[in-house]
């Protein structure tokens, strides 16, 4: 008889475990794919006789063991070596912990970490690391990833193995980045986690259910990561603007589904738990410095969460913040929220000039947040019918249909 | 971010060009095709794509006053009609115009390049950034 409690023990220990041991096995061995179908047999040994005899003492040395019998046996060229390495194979199977020993000399963090490395590496595309990251270091499935971006199975399963080729014959050393090279990679890292979490942080209602389960995921593995390094402030700002930004989340669609902006939200909806969760995160982080953009704008959104009422935002300070972010950033995109902020501050007017300056940047051209932000800040100015036209011009301009549908209503409520 | 590449063929008479085109030249434009979406299929960027068949087969469907649907029959007027699309997945807009630019110089008669017009459009998403 299966005891229910030690499978579902069972299934979340494998997938904490699972990319600490792919890490290892990559590390140690330097074939990722080889090394991914060597720990997803592992896994399911473990899977099939942990629930059934009962988890060993040493359920990481044990995986790792497993798997790294696996790697033998792939790169055993001889058939009866090999089938010696699988007999060996199958008594580790049935007697792990004696082997158990060399499992213990790096810090099981190090792997994940290692894994993170080489899935977020600079020389994949956006779309392949992100792929990868939750296929390897999430454990969640191809078809589970499929779903969550809307694309055919067969196209995520090629997407992933195309970028373990590149992996592969780019020379991606599968070792831990030097000390020159760490920062920059660990940016990839955490740009990467970022951006799965904004792909899920959309709205709650029809064809997009599921994919809140990305923002989760991706709380879930910058969570692992803060344990790891939990000297970084950065690392530890990802997670606190994360957790800030979803505490949001309950209030920022309405029962339609569409976006309601931060002023007119309920703020009663925001989860107070995540929020003081994140002002702890991010409060801890900044004296640690240097101060960084994820430490920046999670101080945006900690001032933004502990506002009771959108009129007693601290805007000079998110003002302050944002001209610091932008001197670091050099991203248009920033300077178009730091607008926002001096408007706030100084009037729409003084946020309308600033704006025919920022309009000159070639990064912005047709951009349409650039008319977004015109449009809501005439409409401060009184300016209804200019404001209009510039909603509608954002409106044709956006990708987004809950951005799109927010910026016509709200042209439609003007006019 | 997902693009539509619309591939828009001149039409023949009533009909596709291609219908026209020697044999082996037709093979070689099937031949391209194929190898395009290969490439794609094995790049993980291709989310789907169809060949349509020829415009006159084609119908315009529209409900009239009663709510009845009215339709058109062939558009002896129009030079060009969508041939088939594909959905792609790319990381910037460049790479979706990159695809376009191979798709447009799909051989033709004599193994000459098409240069066909392929309109690229990006698919709405439900992804939202902050307001």
């Amino acid at each position: 008889m299966k005891s229910p409690s030690l499978d579902s023990r069972a299934e979340s220990l494998l997938r904490e475990l699972a990319p600490q041991v792919l890490g290892r096995v990559v590390g140690r061995y330097g074939d990722f794919a080889a090394a991914e179908d060597a720990v997803q047999e592992a896994l399911i040994a473990a899977a099939v006789q942990w629930p059934r005899d009962g988890l060993p003492e040493n359920p990481r040395g044990w995986l790792i063991e497993v798997a790294s019998r696996r790697m033998t046996d792939h790169w055993r060229s001889e058939a009866a070596r090999r089938r010696r390495e699988e007999a060996a194979a199958r008594d580790a199977l049935l007697h792990p912990a004696a082997r158990v020993a060399d499992a213990e000399e790096a810090e099981p963090g190090d792997d994940t970490l290692l894994l993170l490395f080489i899935c977020c590496h600079p020389s994949l595309t956006t779309p392949s690391a992100v792929a990868l990251t939750l296929r390897a270091v999430g454990g969640l499935t191809t078809a589970e990833i499929a779903n969550a971006f809307l694309v055919p199975e067969a196209t995520m399963a090629q997407r992933i193995s195309r970028a373990k080729e590149t992996i592969r014959s780019s020379g991606v050393a599968l070792r831990m980045p030097t000390r020159e090279e760490r920062a920059r990679r660990l940016n990839a890292v955490l740009h990467t986690l970022y951006l799965i979490y904004s792909e899920g942080y959309t709205s709650s209602v029809g064809p997009t259910l599921h994919r809140t389960d990305l923002s989760s995921e991706a709380i879930r593995l910058v969570r692992a990561l803060h344990e790891i390094l939990p000297d970084d402030a950065e690392v530890a700002a990802l997670l606190a603007l994360m957790l800030l930004t979803d505490a949001r989340r309950p209030a920022r669609t309405d029962a339609n589904g569409e976006l309601v902006p931060l002023d007119e939200q309920d703020r009663t909806l925001w989860n107070k738990e995540l929020i003081a969760e994140g002002v702890a995160l991010v409060s801890a982080a900044l004296p640690k410095g240097p101060v960084g953009p994820y430490q920046i704008q999670a101080a945006i959104a900690a001032i933004h969460d502990e506002a009771a009422r959108f009129e007693e935002t601290d805007w000079p300070q998110i003002l302050a913040f944002y001209q610091l972010l932008e001197r670091l950033s050099n991203n248009p995109i920033v300077s178009l929220n730091r607008i926002v902020a001096t408007a706030m501050v100084q009037g729409p007017k003084a946020g309308l000039d600033a704006l025919d300056v920022l309009a000159a940047d070639a990064r912005l051209k047709g951009h349409y947040r650039l008319d977004a932000v015109r449009a809501h800040l005439l409409e401060k100015a009184g300016d209804r019918e200019a404001a209009v036209a510039h909603y509608r011009k954002a409106a044709a301009r956006t990708s987004s249909v809950p951005e799109r549908n927010y910026l016509v209503t709200r042209a439609a409520r003007l006019a | 971010m997902k693009y539509m590449l619309m591939m828009h063929a001149r039409m023949g008479k009533g009909d596709w060009e291609i219908f026209n085109w020697p044999a082996q030249d037709i093979k070689a434009h099937i031949d391209f095709m194929q190898r395009l979406n290969k490439e794609l299929r094995d790049a993980g960027e291709l989310v789907g794509g169809e060949g349509l068949t020829g415009p006159g087969q084609a119908r315009l469907v529209r409900a009239g006053n009663d709510g009845r649907p009215l339709t058109d029959g062939v558009f002896p007027e129009t030079k060009e009609f969508l041939a088939g699309y594909w959905i792609i997945e790319v990381d910037r807009p460049e790479r979706a115009y990159e695809v376009a630019g191979k798709a447009s110089t799909a051989p033709g008669p004599g193994g000459k390049p098409l240069n066909m017009d392929i309109e690229v459009r990006e698919v709405m998403s439900c992804s939202p950034v902050e307001v």
